[in-house]
Protein backbone atom coordinates (compact mmCIF):
# COMPACT_ATOMS: atom_id res chain seq x y z
CA UNK A 1 0.00 0.00 0.00
CA UNK A 2 2.70 2.43 1.55
CA UNK A 3 4.73 1.73 -1.63
CA UNK A 4 1.66 2.06 -4.00
CA UNK A 5 1.68 5.55 -2.91
CA UNK A 6 4.98 6.51 -3.04
CA UNK A 7 5.32 5.35 -7.12
CA UNK A 8 2.12 7.86 -7.49
CA UNK A 9 -0.25 5.23 -9.54
CA UNK A 10 -3.45 6.80 -7.93
CA UNK A 11 -6.19 4.29 -9.93
CA UNK A 12 -9.12 3.74 -8.11
CA UNK A 13 -10.34 0.07 -9.16
CA UNK A 14 -13.55 0.58 -11.26
CA UNK A 15 -13.84 -3.14 -11.55
CA UNK A 16 -16.72 -3.02 -8.56
CA UNK A 17 -18.52 -0.97 -10.08
CA UNK A 18 -20.57 -3.17 -12.36
CA UNK A 19 -20.69 -4.83 -9.03
CA UNK A 20 -22.55 -1.93 -7.04
CA UNK A 21 -24.50 -0.83 -9.78
CA UNK A 22 -26.06 -4.32 -10.23
CA UNK A 23 -26.88 -4.19 -6.49
CA UNK A 24 -28.59 -0.62 -6.58
CA UNK A 25 -30.38 -1.64 -10.41
CA UNK A 26 -32.05 -4.60 -7.97
CA UNK A 27 -33.04 -2.74 -5.49
CA UNK A 28 -35.23 -0.69 -7.47
CA UNK A 29 -36.44 -3.62 -9.80
CA UNK A 30 -37.73 -4.85 -6.86
CA UNK A 31 -39.44 -1.66 -5.42
CA UNK A 32 -40.99 -0.21 -9.13
CA UNK A 33 -44.49 -0.89 -9.62
CA UNK A 34 -45.09 0.17 -12.82
CA UNK A 35 -47.79 2.64 -12.18
CA UNK A 36 -50.99 1.29 -14.31
CA UNK A 37 -53.58 4.16 -14.05
CA UNK A 38 -56.13 2.19 -16.62
CA UNK A 39 -59.63 1.48 -16.18
CA UNK A 40 -62.99 2.59 -17.49
CA UNK A 41 -63.55 6.39 -17.00
CA UNK A 42 -67.60 6.89 -16.43
CA UNK A 43 -68.96 10.15 -15.54
CA UNK A 44 -71.82 10.33 -13.05
CA UNK A 45 -74.59 12.05 -12.84
CA UNK A 46 -75.40 15.15 -11.24
CA UNK A 47 -77.09 14.49 -7.74
CA UNK A 48 -80.74 14.72 -7.94
CA UNK A 49 -82.22 17.91 -7.21
CA UNK A 50 -85.49 17.63 -5.54
CA UNK A 51 -88.28 19.33 -7.71
CA UNK A 52 -86.78 17.53 -10.65
CA UNK A 53 -89.12 16.72 -13.36
CA UNK A 54 -89.06 12.98 -14.41
CA UNK A 55 -87.85 12.16 -18.17
CA UNK A 56 -90.14 9.49 -19.42
CA UNK A 57 -88.46 7.80 -22.41
CA UNK A 58 -90.15 5.20 -24.22
CA UNK A 59 -90.18 1.11 -23.31
CA UNK A 60 -88.29 0.86 -27.11
CA UNK A 61 -85.85 3.27 -26.21
CA UNK A 62 -84.36 1.67 -24.05
CA UNK A 63 -82.25 -1.12 -23.23
CA UNK A 64 -82.52 -2.83 -19.72
CA UNK A 65 -79.85 -4.90 -18.53
CA UNK A 66 -80.97 -6.19 -14.61
CA UNK A 67 -78.71 -8.20 -12.75
CA UNK A 68 -79.74 -9.84 -9.48
CA UNK A 69 -77.92 -10.70 -6.05
CA UNK A 70 -76.78 -14.04 -7.43
CA UNK A 71 -75.31 -12.35 -10.65
CA UNK A 72 -77.84 -13.85 -13.03
CA UNK A 73 -78.79 -11.12 -15.78
CA UNK A 74 -81.95 -9.98 -17.36
CA UNK A 75 -81.75 -8.34 -20.44
CA UNK A 76 -84.56 -7.14 -22.34
CA UNK A 77 -86.93 -8.83 -19.59
CA UNK A 78 -85.33 -12.13 -20.83
CA UNK A 79 -82.73 -14.25 -18.71
CA UNK A 80 -79.53 -13.83 -20.16
CA UNK A 81 -76.53 -16.26 -20.26
CA UNK A 82 -74.60 -15.87 -23.05
CA UNK A 83 -71.34 -14.41 -23.03
CA UNK A 84 -70.71 -11.06 -22.77
CA UNK A 85 -69.84 -10.48 -26.29
CA UNK A 86 -73.04 -11.49 -27.40
CA UNK A 87 -74.40 -8.74 -25.36
CA UNK A 88 -71.90 -6.14 -27.08
CA UNK A 89 -73.52 -7.30 -30.47
CA UNK A 90 -77.11 -6.49 -29.19
CA UNK A 91 -76.46 -3.41 -27.91
CA UNK A 92 -74.77 -2.35 -30.90
CA UNK A 93 -77.94 -3.52 -32.80
CA UNK A 94 -79.94 -1.42 -30.61
CA UNK A 95 -78.11 1.57 -30.99
CA UNK A 96 -77.97 1.24 -34.58
CA UNK A 97 -81.87 0.15 -35.09
CA UNK A 98 -83.02 3.29 -36.37
CA UNK A 99 -86.54 2.39 -35.99
CA UNK A 100 -88.21 6.02 -36.29
CA UNK A 101 -85.40 8.44 -37.16
CA UNK A 102 -85.78 12.34 -36.79
CA UNK A 103 -83.64 14.87 -39.61
CA UNK A 104 -81.20 14.19 -36.81
CA UNK A 105 -81.29 10.45 -37.16
CA UNK A 106 -81.35 10.09 -40.97
CA UNK A 107 -78.24 12.96 -40.70
CA UNK A 108 -76.32 10.18 -38.57
CA UNK A 109 -77.44 7.34 -40.58
CA UNK A 110 -76.63 8.85 -43.93
CA UNK A 111 -72.72 9.51 -42.56
CA UNK A 112 -72.31 5.84 -41.58
CA UNK A 113 -69.79 3.76 -43.68
CA UNK A 114 -72.11 1.14 -45.77
CA UNK A 115 -71.05 -2.25 -43.75
CA UNK A 116 -72.67 -0.70 -41.06
CA UNK A 117 -75.73 0.94 -42.61
CA UNK A 118 -76.81 -3.02 -42.72
CA UNK A 119 -77.19 -3.03 -39.21
CA UNK A 120 -80.21 -0.91 -39.24
CA UNK A 121 -82.76 -3.39 -38.97
CA UNK A 122 -85.82 -0.37 -38.34
CA UNK A 123 -87.34 -2.65 -36.07
CA UNK A 124 -90.59 -1.32 -34.31
CA UNK A 125 -89.42 -2.41 -31.21
CA UNK A 126 -85.99 -1.04 -31.22
CA UNK A 127 -84.35 2.26 -30.29
CA UNK A 128 -86.07 4.94 -32.92
CA UNK A 129 -82.08 6.61 -33.31
CA UNK A 130 -79.19 6.54 -31.88
CA UNK A 131 -79.79 9.87 -30.22
CA UNK A 132 -82.60 8.63 -28.81
CA UNK A 133 -81.32 5.25 -27.75
CA UNK A 134 -80.33 4.62 -23.47
CA UNK A 135 -78.46 1.03 -22.44
CA UNK A 136 -79.66 1.17 -18.82
CA UNK A 137 -77.90 -1.36 -16.48
CA UNK A 138 -79.35 -1.58 -13.05
CA UNK A 139 -77.30 -3.99 -10.85
CA UNK A 140 -78.61 -5.33 -6.88
CA UNK A 141 -76.73 -4.24 -4.32
CA UNK A 142 -75.41 -8.09 -3.98
CA UNK A 143 -74.38 -8.38 -7.46
CA UNK A 144 -70.64 -8.82 -7.49
CA UNK A 145 -67.95 -5.83 -8.61
CA UNK A 146 -66.67 -8.36 -11.23
CA UNK A 147 -69.87 -8.93 -13.08
CA UNK A 148 -70.66 -5.28 -12.77
CA UNK A 149 -67.45 -4.59 -14.60
CA UNK A 150 -68.14 -7.04 -17.63
CA UNK A 151 -71.50 -5.63 -18.11
CA UNK A 152 -70.17 -2.37 -18.49
CA UNK A 153 -66.80 -2.83 -20.32
CA UNK A 154 -69.39 -4.83 -22.78
CA UNK A 155 -71.97 -1.74 -23.36
CA UNK A 156 -68.39 0.55 -23.42
CA UNK A 157 -67.00 -1.84 -26.15
CA UNK A 158 -70.77 -1.73 -27.99
CA UNK A 159 -70.28 2.48 -28.10
CA UNK A 160 -66.57 2.41 -28.75
CA UNK A 161 -66.98 -0.52 -31.42
CA UNK A 162 -69.26 1.88 -32.90
CA UNK A 163 -67.33 4.98 -32.89
CA UNK A 164 -64.26 3.29 -34.06
CA UNK A 165 -66.02 1.75 -36.98
CA UNK A 166 -67.23 5.08 -38.14
CA UNK A 167 -63.92 6.54 -38.95
CA UNK A 168 -62.39 2.83 -39.73
CA UNK A 169 -60.08 2.78 -37.20
CA UNK A 170 -59.84 -0.59 -34.25
CA UNK A 171 -61.50 -0.14 -31.03
CA UNK A 172 -58.12 -0.51 -29.28
CA UNK A 173 -57.12 2.96 -31.44
CA UNK A 174 -60.34 4.36 -30.71
CA UNK A 175 -59.72 4.65 -27.16
CA UNK A 176 -55.69 5.72 -27.42
CA UNK A 177 -57.16 8.90 -29.28
CA UNK A 178 -55.19 11.30 -28.15
CA UNK A 179 -57.64 14.61 -27.60
CA UNK A 180 -54.46 17.03 -27.28
CA UNK A 181 -53.75 16.65 -30.47
CA UNK A 182 -55.88 18.46 -33.65
CA UNK A 183 -55.97 15.62 -36.25
CA UNK A 184 -57.34 12.78 -33.51
CA UNK A 185 -59.69 15.24 -31.57
CA UNK A 186 -61.62 15.47 -34.93
CA UNK A 187 -61.95 12.49 -35.57
CA UNK A 188 -62.65 11.56 -32.05
CA UNK A 189 -65.39 14.02 -32.64
CA UNK A 190 -66.50 12.99 -36.31
CA UNK A 191 -66.97 9.43 -34.80
CA UNK A 192 -69.68 10.89 -31.83
CA UNK A 193 -71.72 13.18 -33.37
CA UNK A 194 -74.91 11.99 -33.60
CA UNK A 195 -74.55 9.03 -31.00
CA UNK A 196 -74.22 9.92 -27.80
CA UNK A 197 -72.67 7.57 -25.38
CA UNK A 198 -75.86 7.18 -22.93
CA UNK A 199 -75.37 4.45 -20.37
CA UNK A 200 -77.35 5.25 -17.72
CA UNK A 201 -76.43 3.16 -14.15
CA UNK A 202 -79.33 3.27 -11.74
CA UNK A 203 -79.05 3.10 -8.14
CA UNK A 204 -79.42 -0.62 -7.11
CA UNK A 205 -82.10 -1.79 -5.53
CA UNK A 206 -82.04 -2.97 -1.82
CA UNK B 1 -13.73 -23.70 -41.79
CA UNK B 2 -10.24 -22.44 -41.77
CA UNK B 3 -11.49 -19.34 -41.52
CA UNK B 4 -13.36 -19.94 -38.06
CA UNK B 5 -10.30 -21.68 -36.50
CA UNK B 6 -8.06 -18.25 -37.16
CA UNK B 7 -10.17 -16.32 -35.11
CA UNK B 8 -11.05 -18.77 -32.15
CA UNK B 9 -7.54 -18.73 -31.66
CA UNK B 10 -8.20 -15.08 -31.11
CA UNK B 11 -8.35 -13.51 -27.63
CA UNK B 12 -12.21 -14.58 -26.40
CA UNK B 13 -12.76 -12.00 -23.55
CA UNK B 14 -15.63 -9.93 -24.34
CA UNK B 15 -14.47 -6.22 -23.63
CA UNK B 16 -16.49 -5.50 -20.12
CA UNK B 17 -15.48 -1.86 -19.70
CA UNK B 18 -19.02 -0.41 -21.10
CA UNK B 19 -20.66 -2.79 -18.76
CA UNK B 20 -20.69 -0.35 -15.64
CA UNK B 21 -22.12 1.98 -18.09
CA UNK B 22 -25.20 0.18 -19.09
CA UNK B 23 -25.67 -0.81 -15.65
CA UNK B 24 -26.36 2.53 -14.97
CA UNK B 25 -28.33 3.39 -17.80
CA UNK B 26 -30.55 0.71 -16.73
CA UNK B 27 -30.22 1.79 -12.97
CA UNK B 28 -31.58 5.55 -13.95
CA UNK B 29 -34.44 4.26 -15.93
CA UNK B 30 -35.80 2.35 -13.31
CA UNK B 31 -34.73 5.26 -10.70
CA UNK B 32 -36.56 7.69 -12.92
CA UNK B 33 -39.35 5.45 -13.07
CA UNK B 34 -40.13 3.98 -9.34
CA UNK B 35 -42.76 5.90 -7.57
CA UNK B 36 -41.99 4.82 -4.20
CA UNK B 37 -45.24 3.89 -2.76
CA UNK B 38 -46.60 6.26 -0.22
CA UNK B 39 -49.56 4.28 1.51
CA UNK B 40 -49.79 0.78 2.48
CA UNK B 41 -53.18 -0.42 1.14
CA UNK B 42 -55.16 -2.24 4.19
CA UNK B 43 -57.47 -4.17 1.31
CA UNK B 44 -57.56 -7.20 -0.93
CA UNK B 45 -57.32 -5.35 -4.33
CA UNK B 46 -57.51 -8.03 -6.82
CA UNK B 47 -58.70 -6.35 -10.01
CA UNK B 48 -61.15 -6.88 -12.17
CA UNK B 49 -60.34 -7.95 -16.04
CA UNK B 50 -61.66 -5.17 -18.42
CA UNK B 51 -60.77 -4.56 -22.23
CA UNK B 52 -61.94 -0.99 -23.00
CA UNK B 53 -59.61 0.62 -20.82
CA UNK B 54 -58.73 4.32 -20.72
CA UNK B 55 -55.66 6.04 -19.82
CA UNK B 56 -55.56 9.38 -17.55
CA UNK B 57 -54.35 11.61 -19.43
CA UNK B 58 -53.52 14.06 -15.96
CA UNK B 59 -52.24 12.16 -13.10
CA UNK B 60 -51.98 14.48 -10.91
CA UNK B 61 -55.69 14.82 -11.30
CA UNK B 62 -56.20 11.43 -9.86
CA UNK B 63 -57.37 10.56 -5.93
CA UNK B 64 -57.61 6.96 -5.08
CA UNK B 65 -59.97 5.25 -3.37
CA UNK B 66 -59.47 1.67 -2.19
CA UNK B 67 -62.69 -0.82 -1.43
CA UNK B 68 -61.90 -4.36 -0.47
CA UNK B 69 -61.96 -7.21 2.17
CA UNK B 70 -59.25 -5.90 4.61
CA UNK B 71 -55.64 -7.96 4.56
CA UNK B 72 -56.04 -8.28 8.76
CA UNK B 73 -58.91 -9.97 8.85
CA UNK B 74 -58.67 -10.51 12.77
CA UNK B 75 -58.57 -6.19 13.55
CA UNK B 76 -60.72 -5.22 10.98
CA UNK B 77 -63.29 -7.99 10.12
CA UNK B 78 -64.13 -9.57 6.99
CA UNK B 79 -66.88 -7.05 5.56
CA UNK B 80 -65.49 -4.73 2.76
CA UNK B 81 -64.09 -1.27 3.79
CA UNK B 82 -63.65 1.69 2.02
CA UNK B 83 -59.64 2.94 2.55
CA UNK B 84 -58.40 6.45 1.70
CA UNK B 85 -55.14 7.40 1.94
CA UNK B 86 -54.52 5.60 5.35
CA UNK B 87 -57.45 5.31 6.96
CA UNK B 88 -60.50 3.35 7.00
CA UNK B 89 -63.75 5.31 5.71
CA UNK B 90 -67.47 5.22 6.10
CA UNK B 91 -69.09 6.29 2.46
CA UNK B 92 -70.18 9.47 4.33
CA UNK B 93 -66.84 10.59 5.18
CA UNK B 94 -65.57 10.69 1.92
CA UNK B 95 -67.17 13.94 0.95
CA UNK B 96 -64.27 15.45 3.54
CA UNK B 97 -62.05 12.95 1.24
CA UNK B 98 -63.08 14.62 -1.67
CA UNK B 99 -62.76 17.95 -0.02
CA UNK B 100 -59.44 17.40 0.77
CA UNK B 101 -58.35 16.05 -2.41
CA UNK B 102 -59.85 19.48 -4.11
CA UNK B 103 -58.57 21.61 -1.99
CA UNK B 104 -54.75 20.01 -2.97
CA UNK B 105 -55.52 21.56 -7.18
CA UNK B 106 -55.64 24.74 -8.55
CA UNK B 107 -59.15 26.60 -8.70
CA UNK B 108 -59.10 25.43 -12.62
CA UNK B 109 -59.01 22.05 -11.91
CA UNK B 110 -60.90 21.36 -9.56
CA UNK B 111 -64.05 20.16 -11.64
CA UNK B 112 -61.62 18.19 -13.37
CA UNK B 113 -60.49 15.60 -10.52
CA UNK B 114 -60.98 11.96 -11.39
CA UNK B 115 -61.43 9.36 -8.59
CA UNK B 116 -60.27 6.32 -9.46
CA UNK B 117 -61.73 3.47 -7.72
CA UNK B 118 -60.04 0.70 -7.07
CA UNK B 119 -62.24 -2.40 -6.22
CA UNK B 120 -61.20 -5.48 -5.19
CA UNK B 121 -63.19 -8.04 -7.70
CA UNK B 122 -65.18 -9.80 -5.15
CA UNK B 123 -66.59 -6.86 -3.29
CA UNK B 124 -70.35 -6.59 -3.63
CA UNK B 125 -71.97 -3.77 -5.65
CA UNK B 126 -73.77 -2.26 -2.53
CA UNK B 127 -70.86 -0.49 -1.08
CA UNK B 128 -69.78 0.37 -4.26
CA UNK B 129 -72.84 2.09 -5.07
CA UNK B 130 -73.08 4.04 -1.25
CA UNK B 131 -69.47 5.42 -2.37
CA UNK B 132 -70.72 6.54 -6.00
CA UNK B 133 -73.79 8.36 -4.57
CA UNK B 134 -71.29 10.23 -2.20
CA UNK B 135 -69.15 10.78 -5.00
CA UNK B 136 -72.19 12.54 -6.96
CA UNK B 137 -73.02 14.39 -3.91
CA UNK B 138 -69.75 15.90 -3.94
CA UNK B 139 -69.27 16.66 -6.83
CA UNK B 140 -66.48 14.26 -8.05
CA UNK B 141 -68.21 13.01 -10.87
CA UNK B 142 -65.58 12.16 -13.04
CA UNK B 143 -64.90 8.24 -12.49
CA UNK B 144 -62.30 5.76 -13.19
CA UNK B 145 -63.20 2.01 -12.91
CA UNK B 146 -59.30 0.57 -12.07
CA UNK B 147 -59.09 -2.67 -13.68
CA UNK B 148 -56.23 -4.56 -15.61
CA UNK B 149 -55.96 -5.24 -19.63
CA UNK B 150 -57.26 -8.93 -20.10
CA UNK B 151 -59.44 -10.48 -22.90
CA UNK B 152 -63.10 -11.25 -22.83
CA UNK B 153 -63.39 -14.40 -22.77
Amino acid sequence: MARNKERGTPEVSSGSMADIAFLLLIFFLVTTTIANDKGILMQLPPPPEPDQPEIIFQERNIFKILANSNDQLLVENEPYNKPMSELKEEVKDFVLNFGDPNQDGVDTYNSLPSQMKSRAKQSSESSDHPGKAVVSFKANRGTSYELYIDVLDAVQAAYNEIYAERVGISAQEFLQLDQSKDVEKRMYQQARAGIPKAISIAEPDK
Amino acid sequence: MSKFKKKSSASQDIPTAALPDIIFMLLFFFMVTTVMREQEILVKQILPKADQLSKIQKKSLVSHIYIGEPKNVGTYGSEPRIQTNDVFMVPDELTLFVNQEKDKLSEAERDRITMALNIDSEVKMGIVSDVEQTLRKSNARKILYKSLKGLEE
